[in-house]
């Protein structure tokens, strides 16, 4: 690995200050991530801060029903946490199907939202990439895309992003809270990653000096019923080919709230925007259903290896919303 | 160089180390405790499972500098009925997984006894759960085993587990 400074931050303060004094520089927390893109020398901060000291390990209640999230939350405690399991069971779900029990121990909950894609070309320094190096092509074009984005990827970069928390976080409507010398920054999750556009190797709109400190959550819909649903190669540890974080109530046979994310199709966590236009007020049945998943896919853009997205994304689509309807009519 | 004290199976050692030495090879090249096991070295296989104040971590992801001060556990310091079932139900063919699988399966019956829930529990809040075949593979699928062990491996634990909660 190559040498780098260790620094480690007893506050926000002094973490803060020490990111805008040493440009180039890392913050790290759990390191599920970073560690293994050091090791391939993808990363080559000159400085890593530690800030895993910080007190950013609580989950607590707001006073309007929703909770908050400290940054440096484990990912398998949040998974587990009471605040979570009974009012955002999804959230949970999410968490759980994603890495492995070793690796939620260790990740963060702000580090799962900046982790970088897991591209097979991203991470091969014989290969183009964009993302890696700006200019230097795209051998996932014509390569092997099986994994690779339909929905909101660019001629430069099909890179998928690889969370499955942060796709339950875009459905559950979260806020990004950030750091920095410049004060408090309060930015949605949805508008937190950027799509890849012509410079694919600008991930998020955080400016490098930017710490997460948390992520809140608005109360959960009263009445509406939510689930997460990953497809996935083998059965357990594996990003997904297509995932759904849905949240769903239906009144007098009409959707009355729906929320709809998709995982594994796209470089950022994807709000299927188009599709909760199709649904809201439309009677719940397996047609309106389909309608939507359709809404949403018509933009999708097929490479010959990851064309099988976008009907399994359909489909993915109307079994979630199927079973919620189920789920929802028991209740 | 930083000088940090590591507390390793209940021994505290003190070493100088470069911040980017991982906290496998701490523990493997520079303590000698080879009984953790470096497979894809990263975060892939689970070769490397050790225990930090009782929970799981991948070591290999893990730079050591993070956990002076923390408990870790190596399977150096395991002595647990989990030992013997594994041979019991020859839960391992080559061996190089198991040290892992060891460390692995003492903590996650830990995080079962706390309440856990895994990704096949259905109700996240559901209380009680029974480790049936499926809660052990999925809570186990952080390690793999090349020579294709697992039925053995989810006799062996299923057994311990039995034999805990009947106690």
């Amino acid at each position: 690995m190559r040498p780098f400074t260790y620094l480690r931050a007893p506050d926000v303060a002094t973490a803060v200050r020490a990111i805008s004094a040493e440009p180039g520089a890392k913050f790290i927390g759990g390191g599920t991530n970073l560690v293994d893109l050091l090791r391939e020398d993808i990363e080559q901060p000159g400085t890593v801060i530690d800030i895993t000291g910080l007190p950013l390990t609580g989950v607590e209640e707001l006073p309007d029903g929703g909770i908050r999230i400290g940054a440096l939350v484990r990912n398998s405690h949040l998974a587990a946490h009471r605040l979570v399991t009974t009012r955002y069971p999804m959230l949970s779900q999410a968490i759980l199907s994603g890495a492995s029990p070793q690796l939620r121990n260790m990740a963060t909950t702000g580090g799962n939202l900046l982790q970088r894609t897991r591209c097979l070309y991203f991470y091969d320094g014989a290969a183009a990439c964009n993302k890696r190096e700006p200019g230097s092509g795209c051998d996932a074009i014509g390569g092997f895309n099986r994994q690779h984005g339909v929905l909101g990827v660019s001629d430069d970069c099909l890179a998928t992003h690889p969370s499955d928390m942060c796709v339950a976080l875009a459905a559950l409507d979260a806020t990004v809270e950030t750091r920095s010398e410049h004060g408090v920054r309060r930015i949605p999750l949805v508008d937190l990653h950027r799509l890849p556009g012509t410079t694919p190797h600008r991930e998020t709109v955080l400016a490098a000096d930017e710490l997460i400190t948390a992520i809140e959550l608005p109360p959960p819909p009263s009445g509406a019923v939510s689930r997460y649903r990953k497809v996935r190669d083998r059965a357990s540890y594996a990003f997904a080919l297509v995932s759904v974080a849905a949240v769903l109530k239906v009144r007098d046979g009409s959707v009355s709230t729906v929320r709809l994310a998709l995982g594994g199709v796209a470089p950022k966590p994807w709000r299927a925007y188009a599709a909760e236009r199709a649904l809201l007020a439309a009677p719940a049945t397996e047609e309106s259903f389909t309608r939507a998943a359709e809404a949403e896919l018509t933009a999708a853009t097929a490479r010959p290896g990851n064309a099988f997205k976008i009907e399994l994304a359909r489909r993915t689509i109307v079994a979630t919303l199927r079973d919620l309807l189920a789920e929802g009519s028991a209740a | 160089m930083v000088e940090i004290h590591l507390r390793v199976n209940g021994v505290t050692r003190s070493l100088d180390l470069e911040p980017w030495v991982s906290l496998l090879d701490a523990l493997r090249e520079r303590l000698d405790l080879t009984g953790t096991k470096k497979g894809c070295d990263q975060g892939a296989c689970g070769a490397c499972t050790v225990l930090a104040d009782g929970e799981r971590i991948n070591s290999c992801l893990a730079l050591a500098v993070q956990y002076a001060g923390r408990e870790i556990t190596t399977i150096e310091g395991v002595a647990h009925p989990l030992q013997a079932a594994f041979v019991r139900h020859d839960g391992l063919q080559c061996g190089y997984c198991t040290s892992g699988q060891i460390c692995s399966a003492l903590a996650m019956l830990a995080e079962h006894r706390a309440g856990a829930p895994s990704a096949v529990t259905g109700d996240p809040a559901a209380t009680g759960v029974e480790l049936s075949r499926a809660e052990i593979a999925e809570r186990m699928s952080g390690n793999l085993c090349r020579c294709g062990a697992y039925n053995g491996i989810v006799s062996a634990i299923q057994e311990v587990a039995e034999m805990e909660t009947a106690r």
